[in-house]
């Protein structure tokens, strides 16, 4: 009997190493689209990771207690580190990181539409960590499943860090809704700002969402971005009531037929506007991420300078 | 001004004392000192090791996938490198 192996494509046996769950490593074969598609996705997820610092580095000279403020530094670390580990990831499919962060400087490189709102009050950052890293993580865990190896290692790595933030997000809102009535309607507050924006980050449904069928097929993505949003609701809404606070959407109730919460629909209008660039500040995020940026190159040149500086001295004295 | 990277970098961490260097990732330095420092502050916030080793990624040499069924295949038909393929009997003990 003559191996099918031999007949098969080398799309077709790069499926069937899919299809049995055989991780894909960066030296081997791979469509020209598989590996696009994973530079556009691991590469969004890194800015969003370095854009993701903006929004929280606002609130660092201005937490409340020298915790807090501890807290949030390290959360700030993590997400600089989450975007390295990500960048690498990218790397190894045959971009650079030059290039990725040219895109992202472009405007033609997206980043999660989440940092585009603005933080307001204490309770963001409680909001931030509670609901917005709540739902990443939630996109997050199954990507440790992904099928391009690299990727999913830098994914247990980041869900390891992730929880904590989660976690420092709950005790911000947790404390606050124990605290004065009017720290409590400060929570309540950014829940609503914040709710629907969150609901948004799982992407478009799934029948606008022309790339899931592919991806999933790919095993890049493992659940559908309704299936995960459904999840999302169904985890937050007893986690809000156990705070003493409502979600802004009249629509959530339980339904015991599907055991899941049902809820209203997302602003999808909203949702577009904001992955264009017109959302509240995706203007001055993308502007402070230049400046960093170009206002950094005089260290990374000078890096380099005393590198090879000290290089040669080193050639010399051998 | 050109535009130039920073070398691409491995690191690979001892978790603990008794144990091998495992590679974690990768991250951007201008030298090795600077990679040992990156590595600190990217892969042991938590803990995660008593020491780094770097090594720039470009003096790295790696098989060939291509070449991975000659290069690995013939070891999968040799069971008899392995203890299991002996049959002991019951009453040996210590074996």
């Amino acid at each position: 009997m003559e191996t099918s192996e031999q007949v098969l494509s080398p799309e077709e046996q790069f499926q069937a190493r899919i299809d049995a769950d055989i991780r894909i490593e960066p030296k081997d074969w791979m469509p020209d689209a598989y590996r696009k598609t994973l530079i556009r996705q691991i590469s969004q997820h890194a800015h969003s990771e370095l854009v993701g610092m903006l929004p929280e580095g606002n609130w660092i000279t201005r937490a409340p207690s020298l915790k807090r403020k501890s807290i949030l530094l390290a959360k700030v670390q993590d997400e600089a580190g989450h975007g390295l580990y990500l960048y690498s990831a990218a790397e190894t499919l045959g971009t650079t990181r030059d290039q990725m962060l040219a895109d992202l400087h472009s405007g033609k490189a997206k980043y999660s539409s989440i940092f585009n709102y603005p933080t307001l009050s204490w309770a963001d950052m409680g909001c931030v960590g509670w609901l917005v890293d709540g739902a990443a993580i939630l996109n997050q865990v199954p990507l440790c499943r992904t099928s391009y190896g690299p990727y999913a290692r830098a994914m247990v790595r980041v869900c390891k860090e992730e929880s904590f933030h989660q976690r420092q997000g709950f005790e911000i809102m947790q404390t606050l809704c124990e605290g004065a009535p009017e720290q409590k309607a400060m929570a309540q507050e950014a829940l609503n700002r914040w709710w629907w924006p969150t609901l948004m980050m799982f992407g478009p449904k799934d029948a606008d969402s022309p790339n899931t069928e592919q991806s999933m097929k790919w095993r890049i993505k493992r659940f559908t971005n309704d299936e995960l949003r459904q999840k999302f609701v169904d985890m937050m809404v007893p986690q809000a009531e156990f705070l003493g606070l409502t979600v802004p959407d009249e629509k959530v109730k339980w339904n015991e037929e599907r055991q899941a919460y049902d809820f209203g629909e997302v602003n999808w209008d909203e949702f577009w506007a904001v992955v264009k660039g017109n959302g509240l500040c995706n203007h001055e995020r993308l502007q402070a991420r230049v400046s960093a940026h170009d206002e950094g190159a005089w260290v990374r040149e000078a890096a380099l300078a005393h590198a090879a500086k000290r290089a040669a001295k080193e050639a010399v004295a051998a | 001004m050109t535009q130039q990277e920073w070398p691409l970098w491995e690191v690979f961490i001892r978790s603990k004392q008794g144990l091998d260097h495992k590679h974690v990732g990768s991250l951007h330095a201008a030298d090795a000192a600077m990679a040992v420092q990156n590595a600190r502050d990217v892969y042991t916030r938590r803990l995660e090791g008593v020491s780094i080793w770097v090594v720039e990624s470009k003096h790295i040499h790696a098989s060939n996938p291509d070449d991975a069924e000659a290069f690995f295949d013939p070891a999968a038909d040799k069971v008899y490198r392995h203890p299991t393929f002996y049959e002991v009997p019951d009453s040996i003990k210590h074996m």
